[in-house]
């Protein structure tokens, strides 16, 4: 379906085979969510009214006083339910663009399925900087990249709204936060779809914002404000990077849309300074926006948001972001082993250092955190050893697996809090020693979130066992046979750091197994901790949250499928081979022109010590963790030693805060603030023209004499002085 | 002829001058303006006997804004003897910045 009056820019030859097919209408994917902003964002401007009795303990159903599920707000607006007037058209809306984002996303993933395209289809829309050598359209890409994220976003996206629905109803603010759901939405489909690196910008800033509006969405809260802020502030030393970057690529290729920096990779020196000043850069732009060691603190921080947008912006699609950019920027990377190798040693590390941080969070959702942040630097082991197509595997089966933990602890806190709330109590909803044995409680929840759990634990068959592995495979193969094993780091050989992260990547498998069986423990097993009179209103949420559960959980499960094995015959490597034209190249470059094939046997036995250390992991945990002994919050005693120090999340906040901040605030304060602002604008330059200006006109004041005869003194004198000067001349 | 008159039009002209920078009294001084008035008139005649009648017509010119300048100058000063009881520009100065 062709539209006529707009052009359409064909990326490479005369006729694109998806020109004038259902494709030319992937512009709808996104303006669909910004639909469903823009009518939630005016419906938001319509204030609530409070509904229902004052005291929560008379009539009414049970849910319908559940206000900020899973916030730590208790304010006395707490007592007094306020459902929405519009809730009811809002929570169509919402997630109906959703749904319809992901109808129009199928379709066109259908089309390209079917038309072998190797070169990606641009759709260009309008032009939208144009100024000197610099073009810049607005334009959507589509290929097999940009076509998997955006049904990642738009399906897992569709989920959570729906799980929204539920956790979110009797929020005073629905409207507003569905609002800002779906800008997120937008936005991120502008990040994934955008065929130029400034139109993947701004939905990068984009979605940078609405994690801000998200994470501080109960604002009323300081803690919560300041938590948005953290985000935001560390997000923007990212955002520095990726500019740089930017700048870079222009100053050097004079393109900035994505197919013209793949036909013009070439032009630069491989291994040369400037790609690899370009790939860090790059990299520093993913460490802010996918939480990446050294700027991953603000992401636990990111948890005072509510549940369903930790699941969907913190865990599911926007800090993936990271990952996705390395993949879409695989051309230069795959130029650059230096960046490459820092990229995988990076996230080998955040891996590794987030995992054992998870080890003793008790905060459920913290836990979940930091998983975040420990597989987000698996997804950059493996984009980093040029395995685009494993990151983005683990990447895609990570978005289904976490979702389904985070939906889960939605669930959990959702139950907790409605317990907690009919009696009163001002416990903590969300730590994991305050809850215990809710198996009993929450029987669907217990089941989903265990199969999620042995699915990021790497257990077979679920989908993340297949993603971790194909990871640690291609580290284990390109160590010996790469680029990147032919380069050094700081003076290391490439091959010794390709194994020590793939050891890295191990270690991190084995922590994931147990921390995540932790939190099942301390969750669903054990007795219960909750209290008598709260334990009878423990109890499943309504089918609109319970149900997306089930499909994530269907998906974590089948999710492997989408790329087994090698060895697995004509059914495998199907990810791997549909993100070939993307970017098969780049990998290829990186494996030195040969596909990266192990033998079987060290196949066989990769895979094996894998599952042995999962499963150890897992068993380790049961017979270690005893949650029968588990005290109360309030009862629990300090930590003390090695453990104290991994509570406090390595003090890392505190370092951050004394090297960092401190300084950043008195500098601001005092020569910023008190010296320039202070003293030199507004004490020299605002106030000092002010008392010049006064002085002048106390002189011109003694002038105005306001006698006559002065005047005409002066008057006489100055025409003799004209005439004077006259005559001379 | 000229010169003479072009001179007798100078010394009346500095004696205006003087007046209206010496003297105190605003009826004094206003009759000092009129005298350098009619000190450029006489220039005005004396040089049109060289360059034509238009310096002739100017004086007409300049002696019908001197009587409108009179009549306003003159209510001006009745305006502020009858506020201050007083001509004495010494003790006029409500312009005083």
């Amino acid at each position: 379906m062709p539209m006529p009056g707009l052009p359409v820019q064909e990326a490479a030859g005369a006729a694109h085979p998806l020109a004038g097919t259902f494709a030319e209408w992937i512009w709808l994917v996104p303006v669909l969510p910004f639909v469903g902003f823009v009518i939630n964002g005016l419906l938001s401007l319509v204030p609530a009214t409070r509904l229902g009795p004052a005291d929560p303990s008379e009539g009414g159903d049970g849910h319908a006083h559940v206000e900020h599920a899973g916030g730590t707000a208790h304010d006395d607006a707490h007592h007094h339910p306020a459902r929405h007037p519009y809730a009811r058209l809002v929570s169509l809306i919402g997630p109906a663009v959703l749904a319809l984002a992901f109808a129009v996303t199928a379709g066109i993933f259908g089309v390209l399925a079917g038309a072998h395209a190797e070169a990606p289809f641009v759709r260009t829309l309008f032009p939208w900087i144009v100024t000197g050598s610099l073009h810049i359209d607005a334009a959507l890409q589509v290929d097999q990249l940009s076509m998997v994220m955006a049904m990642v976003v738009t399906g897992v996206g569709f989920l959570i709204h729906v799980f929204s629905v539920g956790y979110m109803q009797d929020d005073p603010g629905y409207p507003r936060y569905f609002a800002y759901l779906n800008l997120f939405v937008f936005f991120m489909l502008v990040l994934v779809l955008g065929a130029s690196y400034p139109v993947l910008f701004v939905g990068w800033e984009g979605v940078g914002l609405c994690s801000y509006l998200l994470i501080g969405y109960w604002y009323s809260d300081k803690a919560n404000a300041d938590a948005g802020k953290k985000a935001f502030v560390m997000n923007r030393i990212g955002d520095f990077g990726f500019l740089v970057a930017m700048f870079l690529l222009f100053a050097h290729l004079g393109t900035l849309d994505f197919v013209g920096v793949g036909s013009r990779a070439s032009q630069l020196t491989e291994g040369g300074a400037v790609v690899t000043a370009i790939g860090l850069f790059f990299f520093l732009g993913c460490a802010g926006k996918s939480a990446q060691i050294p700027l991953y603190t603000w992401l636990p921080d990111a948890m005072a948001g509510p549940t369903p947008v930790s699941a969907l912006i913190h865990a599911a699609t926007m800090v993936t972001a990271g990952v996705y950019l390395v993949a879409r920027s695989a051309v230069l990377f795959s130029l650059t082993p230096v960046a490459s190798l820092t990229v995988a040693l990076i996230g080998a590390i955040t891996a590794i250092f987030a995992a054992t941080i998870g080890l003793k969070q008790w905060d459920i959702k913290k836990v979940l955190a930091y998983s975040t942040v420990s597989q987000l630097g698996y997804m950059f082991i493996g984009v980093g050893v040029g395995a685009y197509a494993a990151g983005v595997f683990h990447l895609l089966t990570h978005a289904f697996f976490k979702a389904l933990l985070f939906l889960g602890s939605g669930s959990v806190i959702f139950a907790m809090h409605r317990a907690l709330h009919h009696t009163g109590s001002h416990a903590d909803a969300q730590d994991m020693r305050n809850m215990g044995g809710l198996r009993a409680y929450l029987p669907w929840t217990f089941g989903l979130m265990w199969i999620a759990t042995l699915a990021i634990a790497g257990i077979p068959p679920f989908s993340g066992f297949f993603s971790k592995d194909e990871i640690l495979a291609s580290v284990f193969a390109r160590a010996s046979h790469s680029t990147l094993a032919d380069a050094s780091l700081l003076g290391i050989p490439g091959s010794a750091l390709l194994m020590v992260i793939y050891v890295l990547g191990l270690a991190a498998a084995l922590l994931t197994a147990i921390y995540m069986t932790r939190m099942m423990l301390y969750t669903f097993h054990g007795p219960n901790r909750t209290g008598e009179a709260e334990r009878a209103h423990l109890g499943e949420a309504p089918w609109v949250m319970t149900g997306p559960l089930v499909v994530l959980g269907v998906l974590s499960v089948a999710g492997g499928l989408l790329n087994l094995p090698a060895f697995m015959g004509s059914l495998s490597q199907t990810l791997h081979h549909w993100l070939e034209p993307v970017t098969g190249e780049a990998a290829l470059r990186i494996t030195q022109g040969e596909e990266a094939h192990l033998a079987l046997g060290t196949e066989g036995a990769l895979i094996g010590i894998a599952v042995l250390i999962a499963v150890g992991g897992i068993v380790y945990a049961f017979m270690r963790l005893k949650p029968a002994v588990l005290l109360p919050k309030d009862q629990s005693p300090e930590a003390h030693g090695f453990e104290r120090v991994l509570e406090h999340k390595y003090y890392v906040d505190e370092i951050y805060d004394r090297t960092v901040v401190k300084p950043v605030v008195g500098i601001s304060t005092r020569i910023l603030w008190k010296g320039m602002d202070a003293g030199l604008i507004d004490g020299l330059l605002v106030n000092g023209s002010g008392y010049l200006m006064r002085g002048l006109g106390w002189m011109g004041a003694r002038l105005q004499s306001g006698q006559v005869g002065t005047y005409a003194w002066v008057l006489v004198i100055g025409v003799l002085a004209v005439l004077g000067a006259f005559s001379i001349s | 002829m000229i010169p003479e008159a072009l001179a007798l039009s100078a010394v009346l002209f500095t004696i205006g001058t003087i007046g209206v920078l010496t003297r105190r009294n605003a009826i004094v001084i206003f009759m000092c303006v009129e005298l350098m008035l009619n000190a450029v008139n006489l220039t005005f005649v004396a040089l049109s006997k060289l360059y034509g009648v238009t310096g002739q017509v100017f004086v007409v010119f300049v002696m019908t804004v001197a009587a409108a300048e009179a009549a306003v100058g003159l209510a001006i000063i009745i305006a502020i003897f009858r506020h201050g009881q007083t001509v004495n520009l010494k003790n006029i100065n409500l312009l005083k910045g």
